[in-house]
C-alpha cells in the first residue's frame, strides 16, 4: 500500500505502471490479443492504412502492424528481462566479492574502468558480430555492455553497507562472513538495485532496438519494434504508420519504466540515491 | 600541478594497455579461423593462408599482439580487410563527419541542456520545471534513430527545409552551406543527451541548494541571482563537467545509429559497415581511438577541477 501511495502523489508514473501492466498482459497473451498471425503475409492486402480490419495497417508484406506490435511486446520485454537477469546476477557476484576481498579489487576496477571507455552500443555491436545474432547472443552482448555499470554500483553499496552500524555489530558478534553478506549485504542491496534495474530496463530497451535497427540485432524473422522499425524504413513516405507505432510503442515502455524508477528513486534511502545511474 | 599531470598520464597507460588487450582478444575470439570468416565463403585456400600470413594470425599470440601493438603506438593499425588500405587512413577518410556532429552535437547538448536545467532548479516545482522535466524525460526514453526519422520526414520530406541525407566534404568543395546536411542528425543526436544533462543540472543544482553556504549566503541578503549563479551554479559545475567524458561516449554510440539513419559517410557508419563486413582491424582501430580520446578527455575534465573549484590543488 505504502508503494502504491506514491503513485498516487504522482498521476503520470501512475499512468506508467499501468502502461507496463498493459504491455506485460499484452506479451503473456499476445496469441489471444493478435487479431492476426504476426507472420502471416497477405500480398493482396499491403501497405494498407489503419481501418477497422487492420487496426494498425499491414506492411509491404501485407502483414498486419496490431498484431506484430503485440508480439513485438513480448521480444523486447523478454529482451530487457533477459538482460538486467545477465547483468544484475553476474554484476552482483563480481561487485559483492570485491567489496569484499580487497586483494582482487584493484584489477578489477581498472578493468571496469577500461570497459567504461568504449561505448555501449559499439561493444554490443562487436559481440554480436562475433557471437552470431540471435535473441540469446542479443542478450548477452547488451547484458555485458550493461555488466560494467551494475558492478560498479554493487560495489559502491557494498562498501557502504559495510560500514553501517547493524554489519559491524554482526561482525563483532561473530557472523560468520558468509551469512553476512547472504542475511544483511544483500537483502539491504536489493531495493537499489530494484531502482536500478528499472532504468536498465528503459536503458537495454533503447540499445536492443537500435542493434535491430542496425541489422544487428534479433533475427528478422522474430518481430520485435526494432525490427518492424527497421523494415518500414524504406517506406517513410508512402506508409509512416509502419513506423508510428511500433516508435510509439518504444517511447511509451521506455518511458514509463523511467517514470517509474524516477519515483520509486525518490523514494530510496538518500544515502543510496547517488549511486543510482538513470535519468 | 605539473607533476599531476604527468602521473596522470602515466597512470594512463596501464589502462591503455588493458585497453589494447581486450581490442586485440577481438579477432580471437570469434569462434572458428578469423581469416576464413573475414575472407567470407567466396575465398580460396590460397587467399585464406595469404591473409593468416599478412596478419601473422599463424604466429602465437604473444608475438601477435607485440607485433600489433608496436604498429598502434607508432599509428599503424594494419591493413583494412575490405579497402585494403591502412586502417588509420581509412578512419581519417571518414573523421570529417563524425568529428563536425561531436562538436556541434556537445555545443548543443551545452547550450541548451544547461541554462534549461539551471532555469528548472531556480523555479523548482513551477509549471516551466514540470514542463521541462516531464520533456526531458520524454526525450530521454525516444530512440535516437526514432527521432531521426520522424525529423526527416517532417523537416525535410513534407517542409523540404534541409537535405534527407548524405554529406558533401566541406574540406573537400571549401562550400560551408553543407553545413545544413548536418543540422538534423546533430538535432537528432543532441535530443537525448540535452535531457540527461538537463535532468543532471537541476538535481545536482537542487542537491547544493540545500547546503549551509547557501543559506548563508541568503541571509546575508545576497541577491536570487547572485546565490543561484556564484552560489549554486558554480558549486554544482563539477558533476555537469564530470558527465561531459559520459556524454562523449554516449555520442559516438549516438553517431553509429544517427549516421546510418541520415546515410552520412562517417565513422560510426563505418563501424556498422566494418561489423557487417566482418573487416576486424577497422573495428579495432576505431574502438581503440575511442578508448583513446574518452581517456584524455576525463583527464583534462579531471584537470578542469581545479579551476572549477579552488579547494581542489593537485600536488
Amino acid at each position: 500500500m505504502k508503494f502504491l501511495s506514491a503513485f498516487y502523489r504522482r498521476k503520470i508514473a501512475l499512468a506508467g505502471l499501468l502502461i507496463i501492466g498493459v504491455l506485460v498482459v499484452s506479451a503473456l497473451l499476445a496469441p489471444y490479443i493478435a487479431t492476426f498471425d504476426p507472420q502471416e503475409m497477405n500480398p493482396v492486402d499491403k501497405l494498407r492504412s489503419p481501418d477497422g480490419t487492420y487496426y494498425f495497417g499491414t506492411d509491404n508484406f501485407g502483414r498486419d502492424i496490431f498484431s506484430r506490435v503485440v508480439f513485438g511486446a513480448r521480444t523486447s520485454l523478454a529482451g530487457s528481462a533477459g538482460v538486467i537477469l545477465f547483468s544484475l546476477s553476474i554484476g552482483v557476484l563480481i561487485g559483492v566479492s570485491s567489496g569484499y576481498f580487497r586483494k582482487i579489487e584493484p584489477y578489477l576496477m581498472r578493468l571496469i574502468d577500461v570497459l567504461m571507455a568504449f561505448p555501449p552500443l559499439l561493444l554490443a555491436l562487436v559481440l554480436v558480430s562475433i557471437l552470431g545474432r540471435g535473441m540469446g547472443n542479443v542478450i548477452i552482448a547488451v547484458g555485458a555492455t550493461y555488466l560494467t555499470r551494475t558492478t560498479r554500483i554493487v560495489y559502491g553499496l557494498t562498501l557502504k553497507l559495510r560500514e553501517e552500524p547493524y554489519i559491524e555489530a554482526a561482525v563483532a558478534s561473530g557472523v560468520k562472513q558468509k551469512w553476512i553478506i547472504l542475511k544483511h549485504i544483500l537483502p539491504n542491496m536489493m531495493s537499489p538495485l530494484i531502482v536500478q534495474a528499472t532504468f536498465t530496463f528503459a536503458f537495454s530497451l533503447l540499445d536492443m532496438a537500435a542493434l535491430d535497427f542496425l541489422g544487428l540485432g534479433i533475427p528478422p524473422s522474430i518481430p520485435s519494434w526494432g525490427n518492424m522499425l527497421s523494415e518500414g524504413r524504406m517506406y517513410l513516405t508512402r506508409a509512416p504508420w509502419l513506423l508510428v507505432f511500433p516508435g510509439a510503442c518504444i517511447v511509451l515502455t521506455v518511458l514509463s519504466f523511467n517514470l517509474v524508477g524516477d519515483v520509486l528513486r525518490d523514494r530510496l534511502d538518500p544515502h543510496f540515491r547517488r549511486d543510482i545511474e538513470g535519468v | 600541478m605539473f607533476s599531476y599531470i604527468l602521473r596522470r598520464i602515466w597512470s594512463m597507460i596501464p589502462s591503455l594497455l588493458l585497453a589494447s588487450i581486450i581490442v586485440f582478444s577481438f579477432i580471437h575470439l570469434i569462434p572458428g579461423d578469423p581469416a576464413q570468416i573475414m575472407l567470407g565463403d567466396q575465398a580460396t585456400p590460397e587467399q585464406v593462408q595469404g591473409l593468416r600470413e599478412a596478419m601473422g594470425l599463424d604466429r602465437p599470440l604473444y608475438v601477435q599482439y607485440g607485433r600489433w601493438l608496436s604498429g598502434v603506438v607508432k599509428g599503424d593499425f594494419g591493413t583494412s580487410i575490405f579497402f585494403h588500405q591502412p586502417v588509420l587512413h581509412v578512419i581519417l577518410d571518414r573523421a570529417e563527419t563524425s568529428v563536425l556532429i561531436a562538436v556541434f552535437s556537445m555545443l548543443l547538448i551545452i547550450l541548451v541542456g544547461v541554462p534549461i536545467g539551471i532555469l528548472s532548479a531556480v523555479r523548482y516545482n513551477s509549471r516551466i520545471d514540470q514542463l521541462f522535466s516531464g520533456l526531458s524525460m520524454l526525450f530521454a526514453s525516444v530512440p535516437t534513430f526514432w527521432l531521426g526519422l520522424n525529423l526527416m520526414l517532417l523537416f525535410s520530406v513534407m517542409l523540404r527545409w534541409l537535405p534527407t541525407s548524405g554529406f558533401p566534404s566541406i574540406l573537400e568543395s571549401g562550400d560551408w552551406s553543407n553545413l545544413r546536411y548536418l543540422v538534423l542528425p546533430c538535432i537528432t543526436l543532441a535530443a537525448p543527451n540535452s535531457a540527461l544533462i538537463i535532468r543532471l543540472t537541476r538535481s545536482s543544482m537542487l542537491d547544493v541548494a540545500k547546503a549551509d553556504y547557501v543559506k548563508t549566503a541568503r541571509a546575508k541578503g545576497l541577491s536570487e541571482g547572485a546565490v543561484n549563479i556564484r552560489h549554486i551554479f558554480r558549486n554544482s559545475l563539477i558533476s555537469v563537467v564530470s558527465a561531459l567524458g559520459f556524454t562523449f561516449v554516449a555520442l559516438m554510440a549516438g553517431t553509429v545509429v544517427t549516421e546510418t539513419v541520415f546515410s552520412l559517410p562517417g565513422i560510426g557508419r563505418l563501424v556498422v559497415e566494418s561489423v557487417l563486413r566482418r573487416d576486424y582491424p577497422t573495428i579495432q582501430g576505431i574502438i581503440l581511438i575511442i578508448a583513446f580520446l574518452y581517456m584524455v578527455i576525463n583527464l583534462l575534465v579531471d584537470l578542469s577541477f581545479a579551476l572549477l573549484d579552488p579547494r581542489i590543488r593537485y600536488s
